[in-house]
């Protein structure tokens, strides 16, 4: 068994990371979590005396991208730390065993640990037969046995939380969200974004560390620490769309200056994320930053009702951060009406449709819980 | 006979069975299934070209940027958008920085443990370890107090019980060769390419945004705005910021990569009579020096047949075909025949097994990758045939750095033709791109300097700019090999997309005739000391550096048909 209650300080200690630079750290993490300078301290409490909980990352219909973007979260010098906060059971890229041995691990976490692991899923779940197996066992059967015993469960990137790029139009292999996936999961946190942002997932396994719950969530599953704003409220270049200052063609003079990228097709107005305060790769920039407009990567569906990419949105209202939530919903549907096929159309309304009753059954299911801030649902 | 099945091969990009009959401790025959399969070209069907880069983007997220350059060059080529010379400067950039970062990825993160034994390293001497790593370096980290730190923190990881990602593994099979002095200067280094990377790779986001899956590209050029005289685009500050990365990645592939490499090959030269594979090597060329549309590349294309080092023919793409006679899918003309992939046609249609199961039949369709053939023939793709193709060339650098490797090693170059070679190849591509990235970074400085701002196309960016129907092909070499992207563009839509990609070259299946494809033919003759742990196996497939995602795809003018069928 594992040494529980070992402490995470000596460890740190005995690789040479000093006090000042774990505190460090832990106030980063907090500060990506939108909690006060008084919860440092709990943070690195936490931090310091948790027992290494059990981890299984599981890679579906995937592109590793989330993988490799959890391997660029960081915070001073501590990135690796991230990694030893849990105990890594399964994780295919990054593990050294292999075959029937590879697979012996992820059932010894299930069969000795139930209730007890957090489950990541990268990917989404197709329903048709062989569209994607692991040692033999399809998507569906590994998600069904690993997802329904794990203490919680982490959807990481677009695909794994809302079916993302294999459930685009016209959805060849019938791709889908672990939620949908699923039914029913317990304690399900959805990390879209394509990439998930590996400083985003590693503030949320510290805020389950440190509190032994999840973050806020919105009715989407998402925590609000990252996707309660849009990114256009955030935007370093949303002084530019006041003022009606925009990039009319790539590299003319407004878009040398940082003028608003709107006309370019941004989706800023209608995504909610954290990359303008966040960054990208230790802030070193994000899309908008670097010239290039949103495309909405973090919303449902956005392979569908984000394109054409360069397409902007119709009548975003200027002026006043905020006044544009209630009405993100039509927006996108006005860029959406001229762009889609028919049956496009048919699979949006069949996901609405799943999606509403699944929102009916998880406020059935949690109408004693006190009501939260929730974004207007923004499906068309 | 025993027959062998590794499911899934870890430490790869995607999803990839291995089966394989072994006698007499050496495999006989082997398989190689690709078994997960998304649809990402039919997707494409009837969407804007300018958008297809960001979808093609995601068909892989460690080989983030290799699709996306395939996409705006086969979207370029269709409609006549000529880049501005930044473009070609920034995207060389990226790509270059892709290949660097990946490659010491591979080497240290999903290879290093088929050829490092973790455990042994805790009963190194870290003073001993530290003489090693003086020996072959003048890294500064090398000191034996570093070492030290290292193994405490090793044996603290191991104390615990809870070995995470290294739990189940091979320790202490005999296929591990290296002493535990060596065995620890490798584990330290696992530790410090993991920091490594992530500091190198904001190259990518000052240049793209974010990494992985970059947002920067556009079908005509690039996103990023270049100004000396402003914040808000690339200038001065960014060419300092991009030399001090570049100089960084030098110094860690010639004072750590390389001398690990060399170091840990002297123990394994037995791997140069493993794993050769087809003997055919093709290279569609990399790197454009200028900016006509047949420009020189600072890696050139070619195609080797034979191991025949005295022959590289001219690369001619007419003579890509793809068969599908034992993959999942079918052709209207039979499933015998060979399409080129500009008129490439798949219909998906698993035939496997159905799951949960213990063995393919491998004599039936058993895999979602398809079988590329060049002029009838299977080839290998990869650094190692772009270090041979442009050995063969005569390409001086090239040429300098492959013998100096030979030399030190005390080799000749008829190992380059095994896992080995292909081990070494990545290695000594990856310190040629390094040292080159400087040149580009100077020239984007150059351009800068003398007011040089485009970035775009902007005459061919409106569709109504295009003709009614267009078609072209986007050709790339990937970290992992040689990627070609075709499309067919009617009324400003896709109406056909087609990626003939890296690993379906290297990882697809046997063809019409029974020929084996490039893992299939390089894993026979591998010894298999225990059946129960195939180590020998992984170190042949990993030297590929597989990435599965990539291989599979579909496209069919007829497709949308089955689609409807097999949608909920």
């Amino acid at each position: 068994m594992p040494v529980i209650g070992d402490g995470f300080r000596r460890e740190l200690e005995a690789r040479g990371i000093s006090r000042r630079e774990f505190v460090g750290f832990c106030a980063g993490v907090a500060a990506i979590l939108g909690l006060p300078k008084s919860a440092v301290a709990q943070v690195a409490r936490a931090l310091e005396t948790k027992p290494k909980p059990t981890l299984v990352w599981l890679e579906l219909q995937d592109c590793a991208g989330c993988t490799e973007s959890f391997l660029r979260a960081s915070k001073p010098s501590a990135a690796d730390v991230i990694l030893d906060l849990l105990s890594v059971d399964y994780h295919e890229t990054l593990m050294a065993a292999a075959g029937h041995r590879a697979e012996a691990a992820l059932a010894d976490v299930v069969a000795k640990k139930p209730g007890e692991y957090i489950a990541v899923v990268e990917g989404s779940i197709p329903t048709g037969n062989g569209y994607c197996t692991v040692g033999g066992r399809s998507a569906q059967q590994i998600v069904d046995d690993v997802c329904s015993h794990a203490a919680a469960v982490i959807a990481v990137g677009t695909c794994a939380a809302f079916g993302g790029l294999p459930a685009a139009a016209p959805n060849p292999t019938g791709g889908r969200s672990v939620g949908d996936a699923v039914p029913g999961i317990r304690k399900l946190v959805n990390m879209p974004a394509c990439p998930v942002n590996g400083e985003n997932l590693a503030a949320l396994v510290t805020y389950y560390l440190t509190y032994g719950k999840w973050p806020a969530l919105d009715h989407l599953h998402r925590p609000l620490f990252a996707y309660g704003k849009s990114i256009h409220d955030a935007c370093e270049r949303r002084a530019h769309f006041d003022a009606g200052q925009y990039v009319e063609a790539w590299g003319d003079a407004g878009h040398r200056a940082g003028f608003c990228l709107y006309k370019m097709g941004c989706k800023g107005p209608a995504t909610f994320h954290n990359c303008p305060n966040v960054g990208w790769n230790e802030h070193t920039s994000w899309p908008v930053g670097c010239g290039h407009p949103c495309i909405g990567c973090a919303e449902p569906a956005f392979w569908d009702r984000m394109t054409p990419f360069y397409e902007h949105l119709a009548g975003v209202p200027g002026f006043g951060v905020g006044t544009s939530i209630d009405r993100v919903g039509a927006w996108a549907t006005a860029a959406v009406a001229g762009t889609f096929t028919a049956h496009a159309l048919v699979q949006l309304t069949r996901r609405k449709l799943a999606e509403t009753a699944a929102k009916k059954q998880r406020a059935a299911e949690s109408s004693a819980a006190p009501p939260q801030p929730q974004p207007k649902d923004k499906q068309p | 006979m025993t027959r062998i099945v590794v499911d899934p091969v870890t430490r790869i990009e995607g999803h990839l069975r291995i089966e394989a009959s072994v006698v007499d401790g050496c495999v006989s025959d082997a398989w190689s299934s690709s078994t997960m399969f998304r649809g990402i070209e039919l997707i494409l069907q009837g969407r804007d070209p300018r958008d297809a880069w960001a979808f093609c983007q995601r068909i892989c997220g460690v080989c983030t940027t290799v699709h996306a350059i395939a996409s705006i060059r086969a979207v370029e080529d269709a409609i006549g958008a000529v880049p501005p010379p930044n473009a070609r400067v920034l995207r060389n950039l990226v790509m270059a920085a892709q290949a660097v970062q990946d490659h010491v990825i591979h080497f240290y993160h999903l290879h290093a443990l088929d050829w490092v034994d973790v455990v042994s390293a805790l009963k190194a001497d870290p003073a001993e370890t530290s003489q090693l790593a003086m020996s072959i370096s003048d890294w500064h980290d090398s000191s034996a107090k570093y070492f030290k730190g290292v193994q405490a923190r090793l044996q603290a990881f191991v104390d615990r019980g809870q070995l995470g990602p290294f739990g189940n593994a091979y320790w202490g099979h005999p296929a591990y060769k290296l002493p535990p002095a060596a065995n620890l200067m490798a584990v330290a280094h696992y530790l410090a390419a993991l920091d490594w990377q992530r500091e190198f790779i904001k190259l990518h986001a000052i240049l793209g945004g974010k990494n992985p899956h970059l947002q920067s590209f556009l079908v005509g050029g690039m996103a990023t705005p270049i100004d000396p005289d402003s914040q808000a685009a690339l200038n001065a500050d960014t060419i300092g910021a991009l030399r001090g990365l570049v100089a960084g990645a030098r110094d860690f592939v010639n004072q750590v990569y390389i001398p690990d490499l060399l170091a840990i090959a002297s123990f394994y030269k037995d791997w140069a009579g493993y794993g050769a594979g087809v003997g055919n090597y093709l290279v569609y060329g990399e790197y454009p020096l200028t900016d006509e549309p047949h420009a020189p590349k600072f890696l050139p294309a070619g195609v080797i047949r034979g191991r025949d080092l005295a022959h590289v023919e001219a690369f001619d793409p007419e003579k890509i075909t793809e068969q599908v006679t034992h993959s999942w899918y079918t052709y209207s003309e039979g499933d015998k025949a060979a399409l080129h992939p500009s008129h490439g046609q798949t219909n998906p249609k698993y035939t496997g097994p159905t799951p949960p199961y213990e063995f393919l039949d491998t004599n039936a369709k058993y895999s979602w990758l398809k079988s590329p053939r060049y002029d009838g023939q299977a080839m290998e793709v990869g650094p190692l045939a772009r270090m041979l193709v442009a050995y063969g060339s005569g390409h001086a650098r090239v040429r300098e750095l492959v013998d100096g490797a030979l030399a030190k090693l005390g080799v000749g170059p008829e190992v380059l033709f095994s896992t080995l070679g292909r081990v070494a190849a990545r290695g000594l591509e990856t310190e040629l791109l390094a040292e080159k990235m400087g040149d580009w970074v100077d020239e984007l400085a150059a351009n800068m300097g003398r007011g040089e701002l485009r970035i775009h196309d902007n005459d061919k960016w409106d569709p109504s700019s295009w003709p009614k129907f267009a078609h072209g092909a986007g050709f790339h070499e990937a970290p992992r090999g040689s990627l070609g992207h075709w499309v067919r563009i009617a009324d400003g839509k896709i109406e056909n997309y087609q990626c003939v990609v890296p690993s379906t070259w290297n990882a697809g299946p046997r063809d019409a005739l029974g020929a084996p494809g490039p893992y299939e033919a390089a894993l026979v003759g591998t010894p298999v000391a225990d059946p129960e742990q195939p180590l020998e196996i992984l170190r042949t497939v990993h030297s590929f550096d597989p990435c599965m995602a990539c291989g599979v795809h579909v496209i069919d003018p007829a497709g949308r048909e089955v689609a409807h069928v097999k949608v909920r």
